[in-house]
């Protein structure tokens, strides 16, 4: 295999942990609005912890496409 | 499809760093670039919004409101994260929210039909966060061991970690402690980055769809524009959630800093 076809592969397979941490974001905002929806009196002082747990789940996907970016072009 | 008419697709090319005109000093590499213009022109846009709404008139006018509102935003978060003492680091955590919000949206401002007026987001070049990054954890480490010296280092020990434990723990929590001013830094630009690529390969999608001259050419050119809408007005919520997570994680760093767990 050459190293063009290799690259894109890994790319590829990079990418996979975008659509990982894409089911994280998702599960952070679904658990949130379950505990919301139960107790909305108590939701909006809890929207900063909402955004930390976002953020942190986020973060990770970006690293990968980032490594994704890098593969590409940068080696 | 004619291969002619075919545009390339080359999404990086909107994050070149480019010198307008000679250099600033002669037989030196500082230029002024397109990324020194578009922070000037970030900062002229913060200082006209700030003093349109800085008349302090008792009943406020809408843009007042709107002023104040961002302000009482960002100096709740300080209050409800810091406590008092959040008052004080208020005016930095105004700074880094106001900054990237505006280097962000005027990032997303459609001004490139024009072609010399390109906009180029100042926040989707690693240096610019990594710098506001790297200030933000000065603050920290300066706060940290001004407030409590060498105390500061309890940060790595939580309370209530059996002994047998901490050779484990103390590791884990210095490493999560230094790598911090990179994850800020490298979320931001690289949301902006991954925002940036999508919206232009969907537009060469757009321009490569209408080239073709084919029915099925068009259809692609519409699906994309009405894709491409869409994940701009997503990329406008990007924009105001980075710049709030950037804002909200550096008062929480602070309030690690002010009150050590």
């Amino acid at each position: 295999m050459d190293l063009e076809a290799a690259k894109v592969i890994g790319a590829g397979l990079a990418a996979i942990g975008v659509g990982v941490a894409a089911t994280g974001v998702g599960n952070v905002f679904g658990s949130f609005l379950q505990g919301a929806l139960r107790n909305p009196a108590a939701a909006d002082g809890q929207q900063g912890r909402l955004f930390i747990g976002f953020a942190a789940a986020e973060l990770l996907g970006l690293i990968a496409f980032a490594v994704a970016m890098i593969i590409l072009y940068a080696v | 499809m004619s291969a002619a008419a075919e545009v390339k697709i080359d999404p990086m090319h909107q994050f070149q760093i480019e010198s307008l005109g000679g250099s600033v000093l002669d037989g030196t590499p500082f230029h002024f670039t397109n990324s020194a213009l578009w922070m000037l022109i970030v900062l002229g846009s913060i200082l006209f919004f700030m003093w349109g709404g800085m008349k302090r008139d008792l009943v406020p006018g809408r843009w007042q409101a709107a002023v104040e509102s961002v302000t009482g935003f960002i100096s709740g978060m300080a209050l409800t994260n810091i406590g008092p003492e959040g008052r004080k680091y208020t005016p930095w955590i105004f700074t880094v929210f106001i900054f990237i919000l505006f280097s962000n949206l005027m990032g997303m401002m459609p001004f490139g039909i024009v072609d010399a007026a390109h906009p180029f987001t100042v926040t989707s070049q690693f240096t610019v966060t990594a710098v506001l990054a790297v200030i933000s954890f000065s603050i920290v480490l300066i706060v940290g061991f001004w407030k409590h010296g060498f105390h500061f280092f309890s940060l790595f020990v939580p309370h209530g970690t059996p002994g047998p434990l901490l050779p484990l723990i103390v590791p884990i929590e210095l490493i999560s402690f230094m790598v911090r001013p990179f994850s800020l830094a490298l979320r931001l630009f690289v949301a902006m980055i991954a925002g940036h690529i999508l919206v232009d390969v969907f537009g060469y999608f757009i321009v490569n769809g209408i080239n073709s001259g084919t029915a099925m050419g068009y259809g692609i050119s519409l699906i994309s524009f009405i894709f491409i809408a869409g994940v701009n007005a997503l990329e406008l919520l990007v924009c105001a959630i980075q710049a709030y997570v950037f804002a909200l994680l550096t008062s929480l760093y602070i309030n690690d800093a002010v009150h050590l767990h």
